[in-house]
């Protein structure tokens, strides 16, 4: 195995084309890390793009923020513009592992790994994140919800990497919120995963609103139905249960060592409700 | 303090000290081995290091049941890099019946050596097949895959009521159930089947008004020490080997080591490094043997140390148990008759805790009519290792759980209802001696007063106690104190330090010596330095080390007084040692100046050489320690998650010769407990394999999950131990899976049987009744 | 196989090493360096034994590949005392019996430094889930906590 620190993009590119499939990312290497120790990876050259100056960035663009792939989930923590404008997404960031998986953990590495339960990704989709990636082709976007196509798969072809998210400006009274059910309190892959973006009018009557839906199916889910039971009502209680009952219908859950079906179903409803509520909390006070 | 000073003038012999206020003993001294510990210096299993030396790993069966029809090393031996490889051929075979007991656990060689390499079959997926020793960890790992080994894959049986069911798949083919009378004819997976209990259960169950009748389940579970296994082995050209491990007894290592290698017990030397956590696990030996079986093939020394994963897929986990248990009661509180089944795992071989557990479920109790029966049931998962007052936490699990719901249903309080048939000094135990001097009483009572237990609950909390019991253990121990010629003073002992104990022993020597703490200094000999030490386990070493060290200040103090004596030519019966000091007394009294370490030590080659107190003992009289807890839950009832949100142990120590470290047994123990009942478990799929083999999915507490612990120290001091010691460290896993359970049904009205009491189960309880 | 060869510092001291590319940086801190204060439990980020700092964030040493550290800085548990001057963390720790076996205390140290450099004033939930990726199986958590809650009080005057 060789370990490979390209300056650029197109370095970067480079050496993933030539691996030829053989290359892996590293970022914070909370997840690649132990794929190698464990012998599940094993390739050929690991292409470390921290000194890749757009991976490591935060900059304002068009009122949201570009945010670098691999900014850690510590750092996010501590961009107090980012927190405010998007809550959830870096509330979602912030429960991935623990304080020190956190100095490390990035959101383009926790979306690049691509597990159906990652904490970043319902949250990312409720905000209606844009994926900015860079290849042998050139550079494209694709929205975020569109990235992984399976457990541990994504949507990346032989030597592109993912460089950067854009998040949107928003408007007023707007708000979103991410929660997790995990066991314990801390430290444990979520069993399901529940985003809620929405923003209000100036009489409280939502006019937008998406939903990300995570650990209940191959991939990470955007809700449609779900967010359609929130547009035009004030979200109120009825509207929230007209949710949860959407957000039930759309699992497709399995049973495994971390949940079963009956319960990841049942409790993506009460998370729901519950991330609505903040989500609602959060665009009233906005 | 007045029982303290009986048991301190009454036991010992040879000290006459006046002074019967206690100076260190129950203080919160300084650690001697702390400020190595808070550096990073302290060194465990996997931090030394020897030239020339090689690493060590194990090739695992991937299959749980498996006939093993050959081993191919040859590509593995030939790979660069490889210095040496073993399999089953590389360790004899013992007759069945070479059975030792080691702490708390029984030792059959003959499964031991197929314990620790596979022979005839693979019994479990993990068990080690075939092992190398080579330069570097990348060789060692590519040795492995080199190695060819044609499995027969054999149906397999993981749960014990599947494996007590004619036709289970057999995990041996010739094992017929022990203490049956008559013998089954045909062979089973029961290893053995035991009964405990006295007076007349029918007679019991017909005076009462009524009986409680529940089925238990529990899943295995891990001890879940943060250190895994590691050792270093070097064998010299001739015979001799220096082995250095992670151990809960380096002495019983040794002996195993010895027999499993075919050499004098005095050949090898062993070390034990500072211990990362053992609970019992590591009272066996998985590694140790493999290590020394290749540095005997290379001559180098070999380094071997587990990986997580194989620490949970490969060391010896608890077992996972189904239960019975039926009590009856009178409607004013007095129970008349219990009785418990108890089915446990034992893994691949015989030898689960199902007699401890038997004898331990209802022992916080006085019954005329009591009877446990115990099942001890062959799996294909590794041999079940101690964790921890082994077996105890499942048995009470279950008759805690019934008592607490007799109490409900007659309305007696349930502490109260305790008390009603408390064990008391005299009783007779549920497994036949009668207690001495016990604490079960003061317990319970410290409970009921407990501003804990008087406190009110938050709306939607449940509160639950249980009470627990382990006899702690005395056993073989040898303690040694060396005057240095400065008047300072060498304590070596034998038994590794898991939780604080060389503070303690140090504390009991300087105070039965009557000088100051800091001029003894302790170290755990290796196994050459000191005659036998059982290990470190069945909370002993605080009791039995106490009595040794003890006995060895005793014994050098008669020294101390000789030497005193001759000096001033007095005789010994008019020099007495009081605060440190050889004092003239009686006729002489006055006439010398006292003699202290200092002064008698510079002239100990005049005087008669070098002086030494030793002491070794089969310590007996450990007294059994009684615990109460008492916990508040609550219970998100939309997702079923239960938190602790207060916790309560009251535990009788005898005497707390360091309260810090007691109230550390008490608080460590409750939170296992937590986990044990809340989260923790072994899960596996339909092929016998481990699906949680790491701490991401075996949900150990983090910090985040439970609040401060409170400890109350009760002392019923114990008389056969000179500072009325109680061994603690067992005890406190012992009632919280059925406190907690017990707290769950409290606020939900939902009696749980079953174990963990995982979020997706309450959820699921929660909704079938509501 | 080519061995990378790396320059870094290491609680204030310059440091070079050989080592492979999937050496992890606790492989080579201990078995290289042999500054065995860090420890491994798990190799995969879950219990926090290794805990060191990098470039003055609290990290994993399991889960940072040793060819990462080209030009950084690590601090570990050996460069917690100075001289002989116990950092009043780890004269907390003991005073407070706050270990028992102390396999996981150095993690936990270096863990409770890095937020003590960053919050003087920590609440009791805050010590908690900063302190959750790091696993004691002995203690039950109660005399650790309470250790460096004390420590940050002595710390603020």
């Amino acid at each position: 195995m060789r370990y490979e620190v390209p300056e650029t993009k197109g370095e970067a590119v480079s050496l993933l084309a030539m691996a030829e499939g053989g290359g892996r990312v590293l970022a914070g290497g909370t997840d690649l890390l132990v794929q190698l120790r464990s012998g599940m990876v094993k390739p050929d050259v690991v292409v470390d793009i921290k000194k890749i100056v757009e991976t490591r960035e935060i900059t304002a663009e068009n009122g949201g923020f570009r945010v670098g792939a691999a900014v850690t989930g510590a750092e996010l923590d501590e961009h107090k513009a980012l927190k405010k404008l998007w809550p959830g997404v870096v509330e979602a960031v912030e429960l991935i592992g623990s304080t020190q998986i956190q100095g490390r953990a990035s959101m383009g590495g926790n979306l690049c790994n691509a597990s159906p339960a990652a904490d970043t990704v319902p949250a990312l989709i409720a905000a209606g994140a844009q994926c900015h990636i860079a290849g042998p082709d050139g550079e494209r976007t694709l929205p975020v919800e569109e990235f992984c196509t399976g457990p541990g798969v994504t949507n990346l072809q032989t030597g592109e990497f993912l460089v950067s998210f854009t998040l949107p400006s928003r408007p007023p009274h707007s708000g979103d919120a991410y929660l997790r059910f995990i066991p314990r309190t801390e430290m444990d892959i979520a069993v399901v995963g529940v985003g809620v973006s929405l923003s209000l009018d100036s009489n409280g009557i939502c006019v937008a609103a998406r939903v990300g839906l995570g650990a209940v199916a191959a991939t990470a889910l955007l809700v449609a139905e779900a967010a359609d039971a929130l547009i035009g009502t004030s979200v109120d209680e009825g509207a929230i249960e007209n949710m949860i009952s959407a957000i039930r219908s759309a699992c497709r859950p399995i049973d495994d060592k971390r949940g079963t079906i009956v319960y990841r179903t049942q409790v993506s409803g009460v998370l729901a409700g519950r991330a609505c509520r903040i989500a609602l909390q959060r665009a009233e006070q906005s | 303090m007045a029982a303290v000073e009986k048991i301190f003038n009454d036991t010992i012999t040879d000290r006459e000290t006046q002074d019967k206020t206690l100076k260190w003993v129950g203080t919160r001294a300084p650690r001697p081995d702390g400020v190595d510990k808070v550096t990073g210096r302290a060194k465990f299993g996997a931090d030394t290091y020897l030239p020339n030396m090689l690493y060590g790993k194990v090739l695992r069966s991937p299959h749980a049941h498996a006939r093993i029809r050959s081993i191919d090393m040859s590509r593995a031996l030939a790979l660069p890099g490889v210095k040496a490889g073993v399999t089953r051929d590389d360790f004899p075979d013992y007759p069945a019946g070479a059975v030792q007991p080691a702490g708390e656990m029984v030792i059959n060689y003959r499964d031991m050596t197929r314990n620790i390499m596979a022979r005839e079959k693979a019994l479990y997926e993990g068990h080690a097949v075939a092992a190398v020793a080579a330069v570097n960890e990348r060789v060692a790992r590519q040795a492995l895959s080199l190695i060819e080994v044609d499995y027969e894959v054999l149906p397999h049986v993981i749960d014990v009521e599947e494996a007590m069911k004619p036709g289970a798949p057999l995990v041996r083919e010739d094992l017929i159930t022990e203490g049956v009378e008559p013998a089954p004819e045909e062979p089973s997976n029961i290893a053995k089947r035991v009964e405990f209990g006295h007076g007349d259960l029918d007679l019991g169950f017909s005076k009462a008004d009524v009986i409680i009748e529940r089925s238990f389940k529990t899943q295995p579970v891990h001890q879940g020490y943060i250190e895994p296994h590691a050792c270093l082995a070097s064998f010299s050209e001739d015979g001799q080997a220096e082995l250095w491990c992670s151990t809960q007894g380096h002495y019983v290592a040794r002996g195993h080591c010895a027999k499993l290698l075919q050499m004098d017990v005095s050949k090898l030397r062993v070390t034990c490094s500072e211990i990362g956590g053992g609970f019992g696990g590591k009272t066996v030996v998985y590694l140790e043997p493999l290590a020394l079986a290749l540095s005997r093939k290379a001559c180098q020394p070999v380094k071997m140390v587990m990986t997580r994963d194989e620490v949970f897929r490969a060391s010896g986990p608890t077992s996972g148990a189904s239960m019975d248990v039926r009590i009856g009661a009178t409607k004013d509180g007095r129970i008349t008759a219990g009785e418990a089944v108890l089915k446990f795992q034992a893994g691949a071989f015989g030898g689960s805790p199902v007699p401890a557990a038997a004898q331990c479920a209802f022992a916080p109790y006085d019954l005329d009519n009591v009877k446990t029966i115990g099942f001890d049931v062959l799996c294909n998962r590794p041999k079940v290792a101690a964790y921890r007052a082994p077996g105890a936490p499942l048995g009470e699990y279950a008759v805690e759980s019934v008592v607490d719901e007799l109490a409900k249903t007659l309305e007696i309080d349930p502490l109260e209802f305790r008390l009603k048939n408390a064990a008391k000094e005299g009783s007779d135990s549920s497994y036949g001696p009668k207690f001495g001097p016990i604490g079960c009483v003061e317990t319970l009572e410290t409970a009921q007063n407990h501003d804990h237990y008087l406190s009110t609950l938050k709306p939607g909390q449940g509160r639950g106690v249980a009470s627990g019991y382990w006899f702690n253990i005395g056993g073989q121990t040898s303690a040694t104190l060396n005057l240095c010629e400065d008047g300072s003073v060498a304590l070596v002992v034998g038994t590794p330090d898991i939780g604080g104990s060389r503070a303690s022993l140090t504390m009991m020597a300087a105070e039965s010596l009557g000088v100051e703490l800091d001029k003894v200094r302790p170290l755990i000999g290796d196994t050459s330095a000191l005659g036998y030490n059982m290990l470190t386990g069945g909370s002993r070493v605080t009791f039995a080390g106490g009595i040794a060290v003890h006995g060895a200040a005793g014994d050098m103090i008669k020294q101390l007084r000789e030497r005193a004596a001759a000096t001033w030519d007095v005789p010994i019966e008019d020099v007495e040692w009081h605060g440190g000091q050889a004092v003239a007394v009686n006729g002489y009294k006055d006439q010398e100046d006292p003699m202290g370490l200092l002064d008698i030590a510079k002239d100990m080659a005049k005087s008669g050489g070098p002086i030494v107190g030793r002491c070794s003992t089969n310590a007996q009289g450990a007294g059994p320690s009684f615990g109460c807890h008492i916990v508040d839950v609550d219970v998100d009832k939309e997702t079923g998650k239960v938190s602790v949100a207060r916790y309560t142990v009251i535990q009788d120590a005898g005497k707390a010769v360091h309260p810090s470290y007691v109230e550390g047994q008490y608080q460590g123990g409750a939170v296992q407990g937590i986990g044990w009942a809340l989260n923790e478990e072994y899960i596996y799929d339909e092929n016998g394999k481990v699906e949680n083999a790491g701490f991401l999915d075996y949900r150990v507490p983090v910090c985040s999950d439970v609040p401060m612990i409170d400890t109350v120290i009760v002392e019923v001091p114990n008389p056969t131990h000179p500072y009325g010691v109680r061994g603690v460290g067992e005890t406190p896993l012992v009632p919280p899976l059925a406190a907690i359970s017990n707290a769950v049904e409290n606020a939900l009205d939902i009696r749980f049987t079953e174990l963990p009491m995982s979020p997706p189960r309450v959820l699921a309880a929660i909704e079938s009744v509501g | 196989m080519t061995r990378e060869h790396i320059t870094t510092t290491i609680n204030g001291d310059p440091v070079e090493f050989l080592c492979d590319a999937e050496q992890t940086l606790l492989d080579v801190l201990r078995d290289e360096l042999r500054l065995t204060g860090s420890k491994e439990g798990c190799a995969s980020g879950d219990c926090g034994a290794c805990s060191v700092t990098l470039d003055g964030r609290l990290v994993c040493a399991c889960l940072v590949l040793a060819a990462e550290v080209e030009g950084h800085e690590v601090t570990t548990i050996e460069g917690m005392a100075v001289g002989d001057q116990l950092h009043p963390l780890q004269q907390k720790f003991l005073d407070h019996a706050a270990l028992q076996c102390g396999v996981c205390t150095p993690g936990f140290l270096v863990a409770a430094k890095a937020l003590l450099d960053r919050n003087s004033n920590p609440t009791e939930t805050e010590v908690r889930f900063w302190l959750a990726g790091n696993l004691c199986r002995c203690t039950g958590y109660d005399k650790i906590v309470r250790a460096v809650l004390d420590t940050a009080a002595e710390m603020r005057g």
